[in-house]
């Protein structure tokens, strides 16, 4: 995991390939360096956006990563898995100029690895330590923003993850072509550096709910989303069909390193995208997303069609799985029917698409089987609801952020939650030991 | 069809760009390139006495990525021997008798030097001298170059040692590194001379390394003040040739010099009133081609305006110049912004507040506020309400309202407003703002008749004065 299975590294190389230094230098240059800028805005984290472009330009790497770093603690990655279109790049004031955007996101990833290639290390922002634990549940994006800036200012920090890897999707959802999983694991061993305490293949439950309830002041629950939805249809339960993510976590971590035959995989999401490009570039002949709705109805973002496309993916549109068809234990065919505008199966369009495996990708479900222990947190539609500013939920001795929060947007929204919610803990404690 | 042909002091030229006297014009292989690429004349790599240059020369400044946007050198007069100089001018000549080869020469003080080398400069062929009294550094130091171009009376000798043999026209060249240029010019127009040409070179450091704190160009560890030019320069370079244009006690034909990289460059120095221009970073930049976009766009404007020859507009732009107490106080312009043509970079809001009069303001909103909006905030307080602001990544599922097909379109909260009533029309928003065109400076008739600081200071002496009580 800390090194990329040579199959994986040869198959999944940079989707965006980092700059040279004489590159970013010409890139940054060409930033106009807005006043308030809308970069800035559009980013959840609020990284001050011209500020470390033109430290770039300027020559100063270091202080161009302590910039992103002071706002985003997990800038690396967030530079390689970000949508940027829909975020700072999408707001960049260019595209009004001469509709090249800046490429704010390769600039980032730039000077954090120059950051990381001089072994720079994550500032303390509170010198001493000072009173007050907090247990994280979950090592996710979410949590990891969380810890990091509790730690650096100067709490103490437990993170309780049930994975032996922390870094939640990052380490074992993302797409290895944007960040390969030992990227994930770098940057999180500078928050381990600042004094975090992890604790791994801890599966919290009610029990060691209540022990942690006990032992530290305050919780952060970051737990994310928990599996997907199943395939509810005859024969949804055979082993040829898998939930991507998985199929995604196995590639990743190299327990699977080639896919063969024809793919099907249902949904048409950012996962569902993910899954098929990477059953493609793992060797599957074919590969065809098959989702029930149109293509202006999906739901993943228009550049990743546009990617899916290009690698080769095909689309089924308004197309509905109805039974899978094996022969002699072996996946055979899924049976489809289209359907109509309503989803209503149109009489007699049925027709048997070959595949040798099929992968769902239809949304994840919340974690209930948790979510439903913590007392005095309030759910709705299975999400933990809490005040936006604070991350504080109905139990103000729980805090929550990212997926389980917001029912499964970015790895930056996740930062972002995952930071006011340290911040509004830090005043908790400055309050209580005033 | 423009004819760009030009006689400046009594030298003819198929057209009016010439190299200026430095590494393009080095020797004869280079000046016989440099005509067939279309340059019209060359000032020779000054010649006298063979000197041994340095290694490094040159030192740069680089611009937001943009390489040389002034250049500086620390290089002497030519270091090849004199007869092969003269030798080759002869071959040049021979070969391209209808290009302006102009020998550019540099001696000791001494009348009999002087005299020695205009002879040798003629004979083999050159059509006019020009007299380097401007180079700053090293010639300088042996009591040549500026050391003589920055003492009216050494420039106004030797000039004449110069034209007591002279029989072409004799140019002047004069330096920058001089508080009033005019004093100089006068100079060499009372020493006789045909024409002078300006500028040199700025004396300049151009930076320093930041490991080994040596100034740059390095030369074994030291460093010495070199002579600036290029891009960088040609504001000055254009202020001291309207300086001596418009003074009647210096004025002669001048060749302007400093900064020249394109046609426009050249046309800014025609209309001040120079008759030729000569070209040395922007040629030792990108190459001698240089000059075909120099005719080509030159004549298409020409064309444009309607002017057949250069002396159709050379001079044109003399009378818009004046002294600061000429000027109109009752002249108002204000800022426009073309709200189309806004990209909202909030780069004229920021620069109004911190560098002119706080008049721009980001006080606009789309649709209806809460309680009232405030007005004229300030730029902290403004990127404190951005920070504040909850901004997630919005997802086609759920927000499919909230972002596409905008980006074409400027936020109306990001089109800076204008305060016309406390604008002082100074120009820095304009200048600021990244699109062409967007920022206007729009007059606002006063009323008021034109009056200057002359004036309104006169009018004050002949004021009766204040009444108290
Ligand atoms: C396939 C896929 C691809 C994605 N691609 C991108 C992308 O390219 N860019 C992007 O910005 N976002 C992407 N995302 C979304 C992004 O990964 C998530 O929004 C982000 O990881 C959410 O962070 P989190 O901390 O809330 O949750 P997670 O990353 O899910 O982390 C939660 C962690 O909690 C642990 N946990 C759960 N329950 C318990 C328990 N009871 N006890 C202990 N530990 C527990 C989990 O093991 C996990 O490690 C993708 C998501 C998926 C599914
Ligand atoms: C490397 C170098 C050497 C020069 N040598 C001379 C010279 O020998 N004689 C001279 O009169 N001017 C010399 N100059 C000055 C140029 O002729 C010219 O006046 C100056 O470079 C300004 O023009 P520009 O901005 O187009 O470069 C030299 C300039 C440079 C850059
Ligand atoms: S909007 Fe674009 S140009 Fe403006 S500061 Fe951001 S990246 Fe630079
Ligand atoms: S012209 Fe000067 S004072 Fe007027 S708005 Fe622009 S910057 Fe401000
Ligand atoms: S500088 Fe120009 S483009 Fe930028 S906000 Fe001002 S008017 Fe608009």
């Amino acid at each position: 995991m800390r090194e990329q299975h040579p199959i994986i590294a040869e198959r999944f190389p940079d989707l965006h390939p980092p700059f040279a230094a004489q590159a970013a230098t010409v890139e940054a240059n060409r930033c106009l360096n807005c006043f308030d800028a809308p970069c800035t805005a559009a980013c959840p984290t609020h990284i001050d956006v011209p500020k470390f472009i033109k430290k770039i330009a300027s020559g100063n790497l270091g202080g161009s990563a302590r910039t992103i770093l002071d706002a985003n603690v997990l800038g690396a990655s967030c530079s390689r898995v970000c949508p940027v279109d829909v975020l700072c790049e999408g707001a960049c004031v260019m595209h009004r100029y001469n509709k090249q955007p800046i490429e704010i996101a390769r600039l980032q990833r730039f000077a954090m690895d120059g950051f990381h290639a001089l072994g720079g290390r994550l500032p303390k922002k509170f010198e001493d330590s000072r009173p007050g634990h907090i247990a994280c549940i979950g090592a996710g994006p979410a949590s990891l923003a969380c810890a990091a800036e509790l730690a650096q200012q100067g709490f103490g920090v437990t993170v309780f993850e049930r994975r032996p890897l922390p870094g939640g999707l990052n380490t074992y959802g993302v797409a290895e072509y944007k960040l390969p999983a030992w990227a994930s694991l770098r940057e999180i061993e500078l928050i381990e550096d600042l004094g975090v305490e992890f604790q791994f293949g801890a599966e919290i439950d009610a029990e060691k709910l209540a022990e942690i309830e006990r032992e530290f002041d305050l919780v952060f629950i970051g737990v994310g989303l928990g599996a997907g939805h199943g395939l509810k249809i005859p024969g949804g339960d055979h082993s040829g069909v898998v939930d991507a993510l998985e199929f995604i976590a196995a590639y990743k971590t190299a327990k699977i390193t080639s896919t063969n035959g024809k793919v099907a995989v249902i949904g048409a999401g950012n996962t569902a995208i993910d899954a098929a490009n990477a059953a493609l570039r793992l060797g599957a002949a074919e590969v065809s997303i098959v989702y029930r709705r149109k293509r202006e109805n999906m739901s993943a973002f228009g550049f990743e069609y546009e990617h899916a496309k290009q690698e080769g993916v095909r689309f089924l549109w308004q197309t509905l799985p109805v039974r899978v068809i094996t022969d002699g234990g072996m996946l055979e065919f899924m049976e489809c029917t289209r359907v109509d505008d309503a989803v209503l199966p149109v009489a007699g369009s049925e027709f048997l698409l070959p595949c040798d495996l099929i992968i769902t990708a239809v949304g994840q479900s919340p974690l209930l089987d948790l979510l439903e222990e913590l007392k005095g947190v309030t759910l709705e539609k299975g999400r933990v609801v809490i005040e936006r500013r604070t991350g504080r939920t109905t139990n103000p001795r729980y805090f929550a952020g990212g997926d389980c929060v917001n029912g499964g947007r970015e790895v930056v929204d996740a930062v972002a939650d995952g930071k006011r919610a340290a911040i509004a803990m830090t005043r908790h404690f400055e309050a209580t030991y005033a | 069809m423009p004819d760009l042909a030009v006689n400046f002091a009594g030298i003819a030229s198929p057209n009016p760009f010439w190299l200026a006297s430095a590494p393009p014009t080095n020797c004869g292989e280079q000046v016989m390139r440099a005509f067939d690429a279309g340059w019209g004349g060359a000032v020779w790599k000054t010649i006298g006495e063979q000197v041994t240059n340095t290694a490094s020369r040159y030192s740069s400044i680089d611009w937001n990525g943009q390489r040389m946007m002034g250049l500086n050198n620390i290089e002497l007069i030519s270091d090849r021997p004199l007869d092969v100089n003269l030798c080759e001018i002869a071959e040049v000549k021979k070969r391209y008798p209808k290009n302006a080869v102009i020998a550019s020469l540099m001696v000791e003080s001494k009348r009999e030097a002087w005299h020695r080398i205009v002879v040798q400069a003629e004979d083999a062929g050159a059509d006019g001298l020009e007299l380097n009294f401007g180079c700053p550094h090293g010639m300088s130091e042996r009591g040549m170059g500026s050391a003589v171009g920055q003492v009216p009376e050494y420039t106004e000798m030797i000039t004449s040692w110069a034209k007591e043999k002279a029989r072409t026209p004799v140019i002047v060249k004069l330096t920058p590194n001089i508080s009033d240029i005019r004093v100089i010019a006068r100079a060499a127009k009372r020493g006789g001379a045909d024409a002078v040409s300006a500028i040199n070179t700025i004396n300049s450091i151009t930076g320093i390394d930041l490991d080994t704190f040596t100034p740059r160009p390095n030369v074994d560890g030291k460093s010495t003040h070199g002579g600036y030019c290029g891009p960088a320069v040609k504001p000055i370079a254009l202020n001291m040739v309207q300086q001596v244009t418009s003074d009647p006690k210096a004025a002669l034909p001048i060749s302007g010099i400093g900064g020249v990289s394109t046609w426009r460059d050249a046309a800014e120095f025609f209309l001040l009133g120079c008759g030729t221009v000569q070209v040395c970073t922007a040629v030792m930049h990108y190459g001698y081609r240089i000059v075909e976009d120099m005719i080509d766009g030159l004549e298409d404007w020409m064309r444009e305006k309607g002017f057949a020859t250069i002396e159709d507009f050379r001079g044109l732009t003399l009378p818009h110049v004046t002294e600061w107490k000429h000027l109109n106080l009752n002249y108002k312009i204000v800022a426009h912004i073309d709200e189309a043509k806004c990209i909202g970079c909030d780069l004229c809001y920021i620069a109004c507040w911190d560098g002119a009069h706080q008049c721009i303001h980001r006080d606009r909103v789309t649709g209806p506020v809460d309680g009232p909006v405030e007005l004229h905030t300030v730029p902290a307080s403004i990127e404190a309400a951005t920070r504040a602001t909850i901004a997630v990544t919005p997802i086609p599922r759920l927000d499919a309202h909230t972002r596409d097909g905008s980006k074409d379109k400027t936020p109306v909260e990001r089109i800076p407003r204008v305060d016309e009533t406390e604008c002082v029309g100074c120009n820095l928003c304009a200048l600021v703002c990244p699109v062409d065109e967007c920022i206007t400076m729009v007059e606002v008739p006063t009323g008021l008749p034109s009056e200057t600081w002359e004036e309104r200071a006169r009018s004050k002496e002949c004021a009766p004065p204040a009444m108290h009580g």
